[in-house]
């Protein structure tokens, strides 16, 4: 049970797959422009997050690794997360109108997202059962969603406050998340 | 291995290809085709002003019914119709709107501190509400300009924005980027029902006038030489201008912050003249009404009240019937004041005007009489608005005031304007000081009488208009100040000869603040008259709400001044659906008061016809303004006020009932609009302000 609450808090703060990863940096700054849309990205990263790591999990154990394929294992996986993506996209529009509509434009978006992909691969690199990958891909999305969420909140104070017109927009995004990565290295002491 | 590698990923994608193919048909949604027409013929803006996300949400709202086909507000009418088309719709037309400001300061209103922060004024403005010293104003740091999607907005040079009303799109983005409020999108209905907030910019004038016209906006459009524009500006809360222009005692200009230059603009010259510019301009200017709602409204009372509510519902959609006993409508303003004040000529071209908006008017009709509130509902009436005035002349409380020859002073005026000639004799005296007594006394001069206006305070203390009085001076009345009346005696006919009264002088101020008068005991004297006019005052005339006659009771509450009493915010009385104002609700007052009241009568009636329920928002102004009243202004550049040229002269002017005032040339009313401190709620144009908007500003 430590196990995987030490699992859980190391990948949603310690590890934070942005912000100590650096995976997933576009949408980390291309939709932190308001806490709104933040928050419906950040959902949609969790859900496909954990549904990848899910379906690569499976790939790769019986699909790559039986017929000796690892080499592959990159592009298989851009392959299969975009399949994914593309399918979940319909199935929700289908079945679960409301889900759709909260996170339908957002979907298309993380087809490629670095950080799903790296999510994906990094459960395969530690190894992870079934069970650790989709806890371990919903940590990551979580971390994803809180530091897209505070950084949201950041930049819209920032839109009123004056700036240097050089500075205005993306560079001080890109600003304030270095300021927010060295701030998440502090967790590094907690395991 | 590259062999191996390439069939592997080609059977996966083949794989996944063939899943999403089939899931694609197995989870195919029916969307319906409509929606992606429709979007095609959105202009693709995205703006969100017709409150939905971006245009294909709009088109897909309009496919569900949620929206009606005219709902984007960047279109224009091809676009809704060609809409309406894919839906096989019918149009409803949408009422043009624009945003509009409402701040007159800019740069001329006062920094209270320094502000260095974020030129925006949303962040200003957090920061103890901004630097301006105006708490409404305008922080003119342009956050509206940044919000505007269509670049309709620009920032002027005196730190105000200036809005392009053919770029307006009336999205609304402006109004909810302000912070304070300043744009408004508002149409023509929105217009004419706001009622003065505390929040907008009223200068002193705007808040004092009982109708709330904007007057520094109609002086600016005389100033720029906007006559109609001015005309239409004081259509929207007076369809009485003509009128107005020549009876209004002007509470507007008791509040003219000119007065602490020299004297107060002329305000009133000013409306009457471009009043009478369109009256003697042949044609009339055309009066936007809101699209038909088909109901019908009963208006009992054709006088100012009744025909200003008539106006408004008119121009609201709806369809009032005025109601009146008279021969003809009007009311107190063609039967209580004299053809040398008002010309009934002009009167009778003013109501025309009103009635041809739709209108209908059925006079010699009795109020109790020949219909009731029970058989106005039965004709389908939704609702009635009770205007009936005050017609009642009171008492003077004398011995003797049932004789011949007393006739009440709205009763002599009345008489006189129905052309049946009431016997003057050679001497008359009037009882009273107000503006019915002056017209009464004024009226008898020309009728050949020696007319006697007894008052008993002094002339100071007259309520009349004091133009009225020097008016009747000049005129030849003889004023006995401080003379009470104690009876009249009459000879053995019944007939008065003469009024006895006392002599008064003043004592202590009494509750009203103004001195008393106290009788000198002993001090009766006769005086000869064949004709006394008590004109002491007047109120309502209730009987024809008795069921049955004096006798029976009143479905209506009254007060013991005998008025009825109504909700004060929405007018409305204790029967529901049945609304009053005017005289017969504030008891006798200015015709600009019964106007008012008429609008704001006819606002209650609209929003209860069509929304069930009347909006009272807590910061509507009722009072002054405090903060805005000054006693002192900055040293100004002193003025003369024009002087209003008199049309006929001695003979002419005590024979006839010619009008005696005149109104001012188009110089003279230029240099009045100069004079104009162009007022907000606390800045106005100091010299230096005034001089720089001289200088190169482009304002409006």
């Amino acid at each position: 049970m430590q196990e995987f609450f030490v699992l859980f808090i190391g990948a949603m703060f310690v590890n934070n797959i942005v912000l100590a990863q650096y995976l997933g940096n576009c949408p980390f700054i291309g939709t932190s422009k308001e806490s709104g849309v933040a928050v419906g990205m950040g959902g949609a990263v969790v859900f496909v997050a954990v549904m990848a790591a899910a379906i690569t999990w499976l790939v790769q154990r019986h699909v790559l690794v039986p017929f000796e394929l690892g080499y592959l294992q990159t592009l298989v996986f851009i392959l299969v997360i975009a399949s994914l993506v593309q399918f979940v996209e319909m199935f929700l529009k289908k079945m679960v109108p409301p889900l759709y509509k909260s996170l339908g434009i957002f979907l298309p978006l993380i087809t490629t997202n670095c950080a799903v992909m790296g999510i994906a691969l990094i459960c395969q690199r530690e190894e992870f059962g079934l069970m650790k990958t989709v806890m371990f891909a919903f940590a990551s999305g979580l971390g994803f969603m809180i530091a897209l969420v505070l950084l949201a909140g950041i930049r819209e104070r920032l839109a009123v406050r004056r700036l240097p017109i050089a500075m205005r927009g993306t560079p001080i995004g890109l600003v304030m998340a270095g300021l927010m990565s060295l701030a998440f290295f502090a967790f590094k002491g907690m395991i | 291995m590259i062999v191996t590698s390439g069939l592997t990923l080609f059977s996966i994608g083949l794989g996944a290809a063939a899943i999403l193919g089939v899931a694609s048909k197995l989870l195919y949604v029916k969307e319906d085709p409509r929606i992606g027409l429709i979007e095609d013929n959105l202009p693709g803006a995205n703006c969100g002003g017709c409150g939905f996300p971006g245009c294909s949400g709009a088109a897909a709202a309009i496919v569900l019914g949620k929206a009606p086909a005219s709902v984007c507000i960047v279109a224009d009418a091809e676009t809704s119709i060609r809409v309406a088309g894919i839906m096989g719709q019918e149009v409803i037309e949408r009422e043009p709107e624009l945003a509009i400001r409402d701040c007159a300061g800019g740069s001329r209103a006062a920094d209270t501190f320094h502000y260095e922060g974020a030129l925006d004024c949303r962040a200003a403005h957090q920061l103890y509400g901004g630097s301006k010293s105006c708490p409404e104003g305008c922080l003119g740091l342009g956050t509206c300009a940044r919000s505007c999607p269509f670049d309709a907005i620009q920032m002027g040079l005196d730190g105000l924005p200036i809005i392009d009303p053919e770029a307006c799109k009336a999205c609304g983005n402006c109004v909810d980027a302000c912070p304070r409020g300043v744009i408004g999108v508002s149409g023509m209905s929105a217009r004419l029902l706001h009622l003065n907030q505390n929040t907008d910019c009223l200068a002193p004038c705007r808040q004092k006038c009982p109708a709330q016209i904007n007057i520094p906006k109609y002086i600016e459009q005389i100033k720029a030489g906007d006559y109609d524009g001015a005309v239409m500006t004081i259509k929207d809360r007076n369809p009485l201008l003509v009128t107005c222009g020549r009876v209004c005692p002007r509470p507007c200009e008791t509040e003219c912050r000119r007065q602490f230059v020299d004297e107060t603009v002329g305000i009133n010259m000013l409306k009457r003249f471009v009043a009478d510019r369109e009256l003697h301009s042949g044609s009339r200017l055309t009066i936007p009404c809101a699209k038909d709602t088909g109901r019908k409204v009963a208006i009992i009372g054709g006088g100012p009240a009744g025909l200003s509510c008539a106006y408004f519902l008119r121009r609201l959609g709806h369809h009032p019937t005025i109601f009146d006993a008279m021969p003809k409508l009007g009311g107190q303003v063609r039967y209580g004041i004299p053809e040398y004040r008002l010309p009934k000529a002009d009167l009778d071209w003013e109501i025309k005007g009103i009635l041809d908006l739709g209108v209908k008017a059925r006079v010699n009709t009795k109020f109790g009489v020949d219909f009731t509130i029970e058989t106005l509902k039965a004709d389908g009436f939704e609702t009635i608005f009770i205007g009936i005035g005050a017609w009642q002349a009171s008492g003077m409380y004398a011995e003797g005031e049932d004789l011949d020859g007393v006739m009440g002073g709205i009763e002599f005026l009345t008489a006189h304007a129905l052309g049946q000639r009431p016997e003057v004799g050679k001497k008359v005296i009037v009882v009273g000081g107000g503006n019915t007594a002056i017209d009464a006394a004024r009226t008898c001069v020309r009728l050949g009488a020696e007319t006697t206006l007894m008052y008993r305070r002094t002339k100071a203390e007259m309520p009349a208009d004091l133009e009225e009085i020097i008016g009747a001076e000049d005129e030849g009345v003889i004023f006995k100040l401080l003379a009470a009346p104690a009876r009249v005696v009459g000879d053995e006919n019944g007939r008065a000869t003469h009024l006895e009264y006392y002599e008064m002088e003043l004592g202590e101020p009494d509750a009203s603040g103004r001195r008393s008068p106290v009788k000198k005991e002993g001090s009766e004297t006769m005086m000869a008259a064949d004709l006394i006019i008590p004109a002491i005052g007047q109120k309502p005339d209730l009987a024809c709400l008795y069921e049955d006659g004096d006798e029976g009771s009143c479905p209506l509450e009254t007060t013991r001044w005998q008025t009825i009493v109504a909700d004060e915010n929405t007018f409305e009385t204790a029967i529901p659906g049945v609304f009053t104002a005017g005289d017969v609700y504030t008891g006798p007052d200015l015709v600009i008061s019964a106007i008012g009241d008429g609008r704001k009568a006819a606002r209650s009636m609209h929003y209860s016809m069509m929304h069930g329920d009347v909006p009272i928002s807590e910061t509507t102004q009722k009072t002054m303004i405090p903060y805005t009243l000054f006693k002192e202004i900055d040293a100004m550049e002193r003025k003369e006020r024009a002087v209003m040229p008199h049309l006929c002269h001695g003979d002419e002017r005590v024979c006839t009932f010619n009008e005696v005032e005149g109104a001012v040339s188009e110089n003279q009313a230029l240099a009045e609009s100069e004079r104009c401190l162009r007022c907000g709620l606390i800045c106005y144009d100091t010299d230096s302000a005034a001089e720089a908007r001289h200088f190169g500003n482009t304002t409006k």
